[in-house]
């Protein structure tokens, strides 16, 4: 006991400036007419997704996401919605990771994923002023300039200048990944928040391919001091598309890791309802982790892994 | 054993050779596969190598056993140590002991960690208790203040050591941080 209240002890600021972060977000959305909402944890199916491992729960899943379920409601006719929700995925443990971890998400009828991304940035931004009293961000002595617009990069120049070939011309998935991590992401301008765009069509995953170029699908990234902080889609509304890649990647799993897994009949009946929408989904954890300077989870949630 | 069950101090056999987990660090993209970054030392040579593995890999834990021994003395950049239930001696090189020599006193047991009967690692107390054999401005340590001064302790390890500290003292020393804790008897 006596070293849990010395640790607990030495992170009650951060823990109070979590407070705040959220209690900020909240009125963001509030104030432009977004309804809070929120959706079960403990799910029958969820998006099958070959690099993320749900955890189960009495045959059900913990969610990795709550994105179908938010998805049902703007099929309904619900017009801007938004969550911050627990999710689930086993295995990932690290600096900037815990199974367990809360996830902001936000859907707009009418929007693309432009939208999304400018809604993170005025969001961010509102964030640090509100806390910092500033544009600028410290983080690991590094100044970040959150001055808006943030810079954005397509992922076919990011790749181009730092690992040297094209993912959207010829898409590798393995090279992809990890020169993402050990080219792409240490390359990024630290001095401002980067928005890499337009990932190729094979990681599209629930986004829409563009019209104009279908290699390249409407899915944009934020990172900012060497974090991924959130993923924004303008979101497929194909229902026989979406049956197609949930079956595909469904097929996948099933090939390497022997586990069957059920597409959602419900979800994929409300896709075919979407009105022209985009979604983002951003860590909370990792928002609160750049305001409070922490290098890992642990300095921001009371307990994590490490101390349940 | 699996990649995920690698820790900060696990000890892996790689390419033949025996190697400590410095550090390792999760990486994965939100939607990407995760990759394990692991810096490695060397056991017998304290070599280092970076090198990444993916989710799903396989690596081989070294089978390290332990033993306990008595340190004797020193002998050029070898230390000598013998095994209390056999008497026999072995050694362990300066370069595997890393920052343990500051805090090793001849006749104290430690317990040496064995790879195929080889010394490769040797774990000390978390505190140890070691005598000043000189103190004063001669010396000094990274800092001097009004409320410190420098101590040399009989293993030779210079540290930053409260004022009032005089040769022949016996102090506790906290060897994860090197740092001085308190004195445990004061020269008679």
């Amino acid at each position: 006991m006596p070293a849990e209240r010395e640790r607990l002890a030495q992170i009650k600021k951060n823990l109070e400036r979590r407070a705040e972060v959220y209690g900020v977000v909240r009125e963001f959305f509030r104030k432009q007419g977004f309804l809070e909402i929120e959706t079960p944890l403990r799910v029958l199916s969820i998006a099958p997704e070959r690099y993320i491992s749900p955890i189960k729960s009495e045959g059900w899943y913990l969610i990795t996401s709550p994105e179908l379920h938010m998805k049902r409601l703007l099929a309904a006719g619900y017009k801007q919605i938004f969550q911050i929700s627990r999710c689930f995925r086993g295995g990932e443990r690290g600096r900037l990771h815990n199974p367990e971890f809360s996830l902001l998400e936000w859907y707009r009828a009418g929007a693309d994923y432009q939208d999304s991304i400018s809604d993170a940035e005025q969001l961010v931004v509102a964030v640090i002023q509100k806390l910092h009293r500033s544009k600028i961000l410290h983080y690991q002595g590094q100044n970040i300039d959150m001055q808006l617009p943030w810079p954005r990069l397509s992922v076919k120049d990011a790749f181009l200048q730092s690992a040297g070939w094209d993912p959207v011309a010829a898409y590798d998935a393995e090279r992809f990944d990890y020169d993402m991590a050990a080219l792409v992401l240490p390359a990024l301008d630290p001095a401002h928040p980067t928005v890499l765009t337009d990932y190729p069509a094979a990681a599209a995953s629930l986004a829409r391919l563009k019209t104009d170029n279908p290699l390249v699908a409407e899915r944009a990234e934020i990172f900012i001091g060497g974090i991924e902080l959130a993923n924004a889609y303008s979101e497929l509304t194909d229902a026989a598309e979406q049956r197609r890649r949930f079956e595909k990647e469904a097929a996948q799993i099933e090939r390497e890791y022997g586990t069957g897994m059920q597409i959602s009949e419900p979800f994929l009946e409300a896709v075919g309802y979407l009105p022209e929408c985009s979604g983002i989904a951003l860590g909370m954890d990792r928002l609160v982790m750049l305001l409070c300077d922490a290098v890992d989870i642990n300095e921001i949630c009371a307990f994590t892994e490490n101390n349940i | 054993m699996e990649i995920e069950e690698v820790h900060k101090n696990t000890k892996l056999m790689y390419q033949g050779k025996p190697w400590n987990v410095d550090n390792a660090e999760f990486v994965k993209p939100g939607k990407g596969r995760a990759i394990y970054r692991l810096r490695l030392k060397n056991l017998l040579d304290a070599g280092t190598l970076d090198i990444t593995f993916h989710s799903g890999e396989k690596v081989d834990e070294a089978s390290i056993s332990n033993q306990e021994m008595q340190y004797l003395y020193k002998e050029g950049d070898h230390y000598i140590f013998m095994n209390t239930s056999t008497f026999d001696q072995t050694f362990v090189s300066e370069a595997q002991m890393g920052d343990k020599i500051n805090f090793l006193k001849e006749g104290v047991l430690v317990n040496v960690q064995l790879l195929d009967d080889r010394p490769i690692d040797i774990s000390i107390p978390v505190f140890v208790e070691l005598a000043v054999i000189e103190t004063g401005t001669a010396i000094k340590a990274a800092t001097v203040t009004a409320q410190n001064k420098s101590a040399k302790m009989e293993t030779g390890y210079i540290l930053d050591v409260p004022t009032f500290i005089k040769e022949g003292d016996s102090l506790k020393i906290d060897t994860r941080t090197g740092a001085y804790v308190e004195r445990l008897t004061a020269k008679k």
